[in-house]
């Protein structure tokens, strides 16, 4: 039986690493991901973990080393944050496209500049079309699991794509929250070993990494964007087993009070948790709001999203980043897409909040809240979305 | 250490290419130019490393010219990632095999060979912190730089290995400039400086002494560097027929010295009893020399002398420490 213990959400997610048996971490340190790094390279030092634990120069060389493990046939890890992602950018591509199933655990933070080392989304939103299946977790405890789900994930032979799992920097990285922790024997019978089709050995040589030339090249994309689209039933039958398993439930949108709501708030990470306690305080003075979280953001799951706000009168998307000279938010983007050709939409509204660590105050979701109610009485859909708290 | 002799006696070292194992693991119908030193300098490494090898490519000419989706050049396991990247792919692929060793799916014993490839725009410039990173943590694998002293897969743009005076498309001589200004970067002395068991420098045109360092580097108690001249025939201007007896004239002239560095003790592979060879014989059949005036000739030489005088010290230096 799962124990639940008092732990620092880092540690616990190192201590997930070391109970799924990876071959291989390769990482560079950068705040706040480093409890995270440091915790894996004691477990390495003390003998808990035997795995490679390879000290790169750069978040570059650390997914390009991941890039060499995981061909090779190991479990590999890494993590990183930022800056650090950023970094890997180009190497991100080539993760995906090489069908690496690499687990990435990234705290998420903002990006310079000005530098900040402090908690938003502009980070993952940088790495949105790399191919990378991307999932947010909005607790410790969700952080712990879905790293465990993240192996069985990306390694089921049907997906062998790149994982990452998205927890808020400093608001979850630092924080100690109370987490049932599995018995190692749990997690040896729920991950198998990883077993891929293709690796880089002697015994059975192979051309990996080949040119595409324009004969090739639009097929292979499209073969990767298959992979990417196809998995979410993967996604989704690992939620459902690890709910028959383990009790507990993941989906890929996540609701709170949202099926009769007439105005909810489309977010991701682990302000989900704070809008509930808006959404209670706000049912209790007779409004219907509810609150609808995007866990899974890559492959975007277009049926359930849709399905969660089609009788909606009004939807608010708040953004945790920015795009600059664009429609300014890119879930906000994404979101009215989706809902585009839906003839009877509700009205969608954005706003951006919580930037480089600002916090959101309770009080400010209620306005949000308020700002899909305005929009209801006015009919007015602004194009832009609104800077909460942005001092003029 | 086995220096090449010379000149009748050691016939054998260099021309008595029957010896070598007729077995090719980077195979032909590639799509190198012709005289490409590069595809020769491949051939001989793999025929060297034999079967029991990863191969890790930078992009560049020798990762474009072998690779072109569907077909392959490799019939060893092969991964190209990325331009800047091959030595952390490879520090990846080192660590893991010794993990899969730790942990008992592989056997102990088994001898991997692996061996990452770069041009000296992937190496000398954009790839020169992956691979400082990957010998300072010592990561057991041999990094081979093809040297053909420009960005040739897309153009012959310069880079920092371009020597002195050479024309390339972004270091072009014109009215008011000889060319590349500034001396070629010294990657051995780089390599050299990280203190790794073994670096080498080599050139097709000693194909046997080529090989014997590979030999000596996958043998080698850590990192290993070999660093290897590859002429071009359309990047430097010269008939691909010369290919060969260019490589050679380098190595004669000084300007491009074959030499070890074993465990930090310096040997020259190559005897001069008749002292070096004019530098005007290698410069004047190249055409991204030929607008050089006399003055930047006899700079050249100048370094070259110097630079060969260097390594002489250092090899007397090295055997009376030892």
């Amino acid at each position: 039986m799962a124990k639940r213990t008092g732990i620092e959400v880092s540690l616990a997610i190192a201590e997930a690493v070391r109970q799924s048996e990876v071959d291989v971490v390769s990482a560079y340190p950068i705040t706040p991901q480093t409890h995270i790094v440091e915790r894996l390279a004691e477990m390495v030092a003390d003998g808990e973990l035997n795995a490679s634990y390879i000290t790169v120069e750069s978040e570059h060389s650390a997914l390009s080393a991941c890039i060499g493990a995981s061909l090779v046939g190991t479990r590999v890890f890494t993590s990183t944050s930022s800056q650090g992602l950023a970094l890997m950018h180009e190497i991100m591509y080539l993760a995906s496209s090489l069908r690496c199933p690499i687990v990435m655990a990234l705290a998420n933070r903002a990006l310079s500049g000005p530098l900040s080392i402090w908690n938003d989304h502009s980070d993952v939103m940088g790495e949105r079309d790399t191919g990378w299946i991307s999932i947010f977790s909005n607790n410790g405890q969700e952080a712990y699991d879905l790293t465990f789900m993240a192996f069985k994930i990306g390694e089921n032979k049907q997906v062998s794509l790149p994982v990452m799992i998205n927890f808020d920097g400093f608001l979850l990285t630092h924080m100690i929250e109370p987490i049932f922790i599995f018995n190692d024997s749990e997690i040896k019978n729920y991950l198998t070993l990883y077993d891929p089709t293709y690796r880089l050995d002697p015994k059975n040589p192979v051309t990996m990494g080949s040119v595409g030339l324009p004969e090739i090249y639009t097929e292979a994309k499209k073969q990767q964007d298959l992979a990417l689209r196809n998995s979410i039933k993967v996604i989704n039958d690992t939620f459902k087993e690890f709910k028959e398993r383990f009790g507990r439930e993941y989906n890929a949108v996540e609701t709170y009070r949202a099926d009769d709501a007439e105005v909810v708030i489309v977010m991701q990470g682990s302000i989900f948790e704070s809008i509930q306690i808006v959404v209670d305080e706000m049912r209790n003075e007779g409004y219907k709001v509810g609150a609808v979280e995007l866990r899974l953001w890559r492959p975007f799951p277009f049926d359930d999203l849709k399905s969660s706000l089609k009788d909606k009168k009004a939807i608010v998307v708040l953004d945790r980043a920015m795009i600059p000279g664009g429609p300014q938010g890119p879930v906000l983007s994404e979101v009215r897409s989706s809902m585009y050709l839906d003839k009877k939409r509700p009205m969608i509204i954005g706003v951006l909040a919580g930037l480089g660590g600002r916090d959101i105050l309770l009080s400010q979701y209620k306005e949000i809240f308020n700002m899909g109610y305005d929009a209801l009485k006015t009919g007015n859909e602004p194009e832009m979305a609104k800077i909460i708290g942005l001092r003029e | 250490m086995s220096k090449i002799l010379r000149p009748k006696e050691v016939f054998l070292n260099v021309f008595a290419n029957k010896m070598v194992s007729r077995r090719e693991y980077f195979a032909r119908g590639h799509r190198a130019c012709q005289g490409c030193g590069a595809a020769l300098v491949l051939r001989l490494i793999f025929k060297e490393a034999g079967p029991n090898t990863i191969a890790v490519n930078a992009t560049g000419c020798m990762e474009i010219i072998s690779s072109p989706y569907p077909y392959t050049a490799w019939k060893i396991p092969w991964v190209h990632v990325a331009f800047e990247n091959a030595a952390a792919v490879a520090s990846g692929i080192e660590a893991a095999i010794k993990a899969l060793k730790n942990k008992g799916k592989i056997p102990a014993n088994e001898d991997i060979n692996i061996i990452a490839i770069g041009g000296d725009g992937g190496t000398a410039d954009i790839g020169i912190q992956a691979l400082s990173g990957a010998f300072a943590r010592w990561h057991k694998f041999l990094y081979v730089c093809y040297d053909n002293e420009a960005y040739m897969n897309t153009g012959v743009q310069g880079s920092s290995s371009t020597p002195l005076g050479a024309s390339t498309t972004t270091t072009p001589a014109g009215k008011i400039s000889i060319g590349q200004g500034n001396w070629k970067k010294n990657l051995p002395e780089i390599a050299v400086a990280h203190r790794i068991p073994y670096v080498a420098t080599a050139c097709p045109a000693y194909p046997l002494d080529l090989m014997r360092k590979v030999k000596k580097a996958l043998n080698a108690n850590g990192p290993s560097y070999i660093h290897i001249l590859a002429v071009c025939p359309p990047g430097w201007g010269t008939p691909p027929e010369l290919t060969i007896r260019i490589s050679r004239m380098a190595v004669e002239t000084g300007v491009f010295p074959l030499y070890e560095v074993e465990n930090g003790r310096y040997c020259l592979s190559l005897d001069m009893p008749e002292g070096l060879r004019p530098i005007e014989d290698y410069i004047t059949i190249q055409r991204r020399y030929r607008h050089l005036k006399k003055e930047t000739i006899s700079e050249i030489r100048n370094r070259v002398l110097k630079e060969y005088k260097r390594l002489q010290l250092l090899e007397k230096m090295d055997f009376e420490e030892s």
